[in-house]
């Protein structure tokens, strides 16, 4: 098989093995990934622990390719929660904080930073060493809750966006559904009138403009 | 927070025009005052300096623009408040939502799609139309559109100025009377042809072409201001084509080829010695006397307050500020909806929309293309059919579908409904694989008539960074808006049909009220419309202020209701007050209506 197909059909799955380049190792359905153990901003480790495991249930590693484990998807949401979206710079947080209608969106004071550390205390600080199944059920429980939606809402962002921003790694995610990351130019593809899939090995914002990005997170 | 206290406030040097807002339209006012007189003109913008092409392309993170919306005004500063009637007890927008104001140099000028349609020329003539053609009591209760005092064809030689001055690319549809299969047979008489021809078609778009035919409908390439081919409009500004990357909508262009303020007039204005631009400066409030404005009051970027006189002074700074700063500045008057008197905040408009999505069994490459790149129909986009019409529609909208360009924070996990029992999870990953890159969308573009609950006014509770109050905007839809919804979504799902997707359903609609957290569209309007008598408007066809004849307030503000996609009508009217403010006003000042 060719390069360019083995690229074409990963969203597709090949039941079995399938191969993706996480770090300098090949990565294989079902073998684990040690936990992240870089320097955190915001979480302690412990925290981290927890959120990583959720995050890994959220979207995890099987037979379809890798998970949120690989991508490191926890250093994404450390630095997000460290960051001004963490506390709320950019937005409204002006009182009183009123309950509005549904139609008003969130309205309430807590930051994303508040509104992890009350969803830790929630999953339990031992939620990191239970099995999957009883993981799964905790999970199921808070389903319907704000700090549930956000996680999973971070979950996907630490999957696919731009590894500048500490996810993503080794473009895990954007190998995982064939995207070739922010290219300058499809003129050449756009206008086909039968589509080919173009799955192409991805490249960063920072490999496409050959120069360092500072993420929001980062200023 | 800075002490009002006008006597204590440092007063600058007098210019002859103060400019509030460094966008599409501020910036447009200012160059063709500066270059068409020697009248010298300030610009204040609160925001900092757009970026340059390099700058921009390091801004193609989906993250960051797209998601956290870095490219917006601080909503720490300023927000709006919302509330569905006045029984209600407004909320703040704490983060953004149905709408999203663009920050700094170029304002939402820099990030916005590029569609540049014309308005219907019944439009401009609304109530006359809807009069003449339906029994008043067919129509709804509180309906409150108004002519705008000037006509389609007044404005048509300013729509071309505009196209040119963008190089808006598309197909023409009726060029003088005659009119051209294949362009959008619905528009307005052009009296020039698009400056550019149409975008090539893509996959999707050439579907829904194909499929619109095969039902009926005469379906166009939607009217897009970034290049097709490489254009030098009439100011002797070059720009090169597109390049499809798909970072348009919340993105600067990278290679300049979507219509920015930032590349079509600064480069104009930096080499005029009668301009000047302040970035960091807030204008708080329009200071008047005896019915004349004497300047504006603003905080810079240090803090402190200055009172910057001036012999003109114009806001440009989006409908939301100019409403909100003829509020505070208590010039003109506030809108009561109860007795229907005054006419400040009024017929405020957002817009109506109906999307579905699609699913293909194939990938389609939807993270390539450009932002106004699609097909549309204008078939309902005037006047309901009569079938619908007896079910109570008065007006429909625009259908289109786009390849705009989606990255995959925005497109993972759509599949079609009930295909998996939870939004998370093993199973979920991989129906989201299985359906990744599969997905299209039909939406709408509509008509949002106006009517007479919903205005804006200052909220009580709420204030912005400086203690003064936000705008409080009083809006809910009608049966009106559900039932055109329902009408073009109707429509859409016949096209979706036709065009053999695997899987399609209604997605987003205005829903039972009005929510200010879906996203429309940033195309709010009103609150300081134009019209033909001091009575029912704030603005004469001129956008002068009735009342204070050296104010003039430019923008979707002047809107007595939205036809959706304002962005050329709105640099249009700039165009045609521009003129009347050089070749009448300048010459001799005074009320020119």
């Amino acid at each position: 098989m060719k390069r360019r197909d083995l690229l074409a059909r990963t969203a597709i799955g090949f039941g079995g093995l399938l191969v993706y380049n996480v770090g300098s190792r090949n990565f294989v359905a079902g073998e684990t990934t040690p936990t992240v153990s870089a320097g955190f901003r915001f979480f302690s480790s412990q925290e981290a622990a927890v959120i990583e495991a959720a995050c890994d249930r959220i979207f995890p590693a099987d037979d379809s390719g890798p998970g949120a484990r690989e991508a490191r998807v926890v250093v994404y949401i450390d630095r997000q929660l460290h960051g001004p979206f963490g506390n709320d710079r950019y937005r409204y947080t002006k009182e009183p904080f009123v309950d509005s209608v549904p139609e008003h969106g969130y309205q309430g004071k807590a930051t994303p930073r508040d509104v992890y550390r009350e969803g830790i205390q929630v999953l339990g600080s031992d939620f990191h060493t239970l099995d999957s199944a009883v993981q799964d059920e905790r999970l199921r429980n808070i389903e319907n809750t704000y700090f549930f939606r956000m996680l999973r809402t971070h979950t996907i962002q630490g999957m696919f966006s731009d590894p500048l921003h500490g996810g993503n790694s080794n473009m895990v995610g954007w190998q995982l559904v064939g995207y070739p990351g922010p290219l300058m130019s499809y003129r050449d593809q756009v206008f086909k009138t039968s589509v080919e899939p173009f799955r192409q090995k991805p490249v960063s914002l920072e490999q496409v403009i050959g120069s360092p990005v500072k993420g929001w997170e980062d200023e | 927070v800075p002490k009002r206290n006008m006597g204590k406030m440092e007063r600058l040097k007098q210019v002859d025009v103060v400019i509030v807002g460094g966008g599409w339209t501020g910036l447009l006012m200012a160059k063709e005052i500066v270059t068409r007189t020697s009248l010298s003109v300030l610009v204040l913008e609160r925001g900092g300096s757009a970026a340059d092409a390099s700058g921009y392309a390091a801004q193609m993170d989906e993250l960051d623009y797209n998601v956290r919306l870095r490219g917006m005004q601080n909503l720490a500063d300023e927000t709006v408040t919302h509330r569905h009637s006045i029984r209600d007890q407004a909320a703040p927008m704490r983060q953004y939502g149905s709408f999203q104001a663009g920050g700094g140099v170029g304002g939402s000028g820099e990030h916005w799609t590029g569609v540049a349609t014309r308005f219907l020329p019944d439009q401009f003539v609304l109530q006359t139309h809807l009069r003449e053609k339906f029994a008043p009591a067919k129509l709804p209760e509180g309906l409150a559109v108004q002519d705008w005092g000037f006509t389609y064809d007044e404005l048509e030689p300013y729509y071309c100025r505009a196209e040119q001055m963008m190089g808006v690319c598309g197909k023409s549809g009726n060029l003088r009377g005659k009119l051209i299969e294949g362009g959008n047979i619905h528009e307005g008489s052009r009296s020039q042809d698009y400056p550019l021809p149409a975008h090539p078609t893509t996959y999707v778009p050439g579907l829904f072409q194909k499929a619109a035919l095969e039902l009926g409908y005469h379906p166009y390439p939607i009217p897009s201001a970034t290049l097709s081919q490489s254009y030098r409009n009439p100011d002797g500004i070059s720009r090169g084509a597109c390049f499809y990357c798909g970072y348009c909508s919340r993105h600067g262009c990278m290679v300049g080829a979507k219509a920015q303020p930032s590349t079509l007039l600064m480069p104009l204005l930096v080499e005029r010695k009668n301009f000047h631009l302040r970035t960091g400066c807030w204008v708080r409030r329009v200071l008047t006397h005896d019915g004349k404005a004497e300047g504006v009051s603003f905080v810079d970027a240090s803090g402190n307050e200055f009172v910057q006189p001036a012999d003109i002074v114009i806001l440009a700074s989006w409908t939301i500020n100019n409403v909100r700063l003829l509020l505070s500045s208590k010039v003109g008057h506030p809108y009561d909806p109860v007795t229907g008197t005054g006419t400040l905040g009024k017929n405020l408009t957002h817009q109506v929309g109906q999307s579905a999505e699609l699913l293909f069994d194939k990938s389609l490459n939807g993270f390539m293309g450009s932002g106004g790149l699609g097909v549309a129909i204008g078939d309902v986009a005037g006047d309901a059919p009569a079938s619908d019409f007896a079910a109570g529609v008065i007006r429909g909208g625009t259908i289109q579908t786009m390849t705009s360009g989606e990255g995959p924070l925005a497109s993972f996990g759509k599949m079609p409904a009930g295909e998996v029992k939870t939004n998370w999870g093993s199973e979920w990953k991989k129906a989201s694989l299985r359906w990744y890159d599969k997905s299209a969308t039909i939406t709408s573009r509509d008509m949002h008539l106006a009517y007479r609950h919903n205005f804006m006014d200052l909220d009580p509770t709420y204030s912005d960074r400086y203690g003064d109050p936000l705008l409080r905007l009083t809006l809910d839809w009608t049966d009106q808006e559900r039932r055109q919804a329902a009408m073009l979504g109707k429509i859409e799902l016949s096209i979706a049909k036709a065009m053999g997707a695997k899987s399609f359903r209604l997605t987003e609609s205005v829903g039972a009220h009005y929510s200010s957290t879906m996203y429309q569209g940033t195309h709010i309007q009103g609150g300081a419309i134009t019209g033909s008598s001091r009575q029912d408007s704030v603005v004469n066809t001129w956008l002068q202020h009735w009342d204070v004849s050296n104010l003039w307030v430019v923008g979707g503000s002047s809107f007595p209701q939205n036809e959706c996609t304002p962005t050329l009508t709105i640099i249009s009217m700039t165009y045609r007050a521009a003129d009347a403010l050089v070749e009448k006003y300048v010459k001799r000042p005074g009320a020119l209506a």
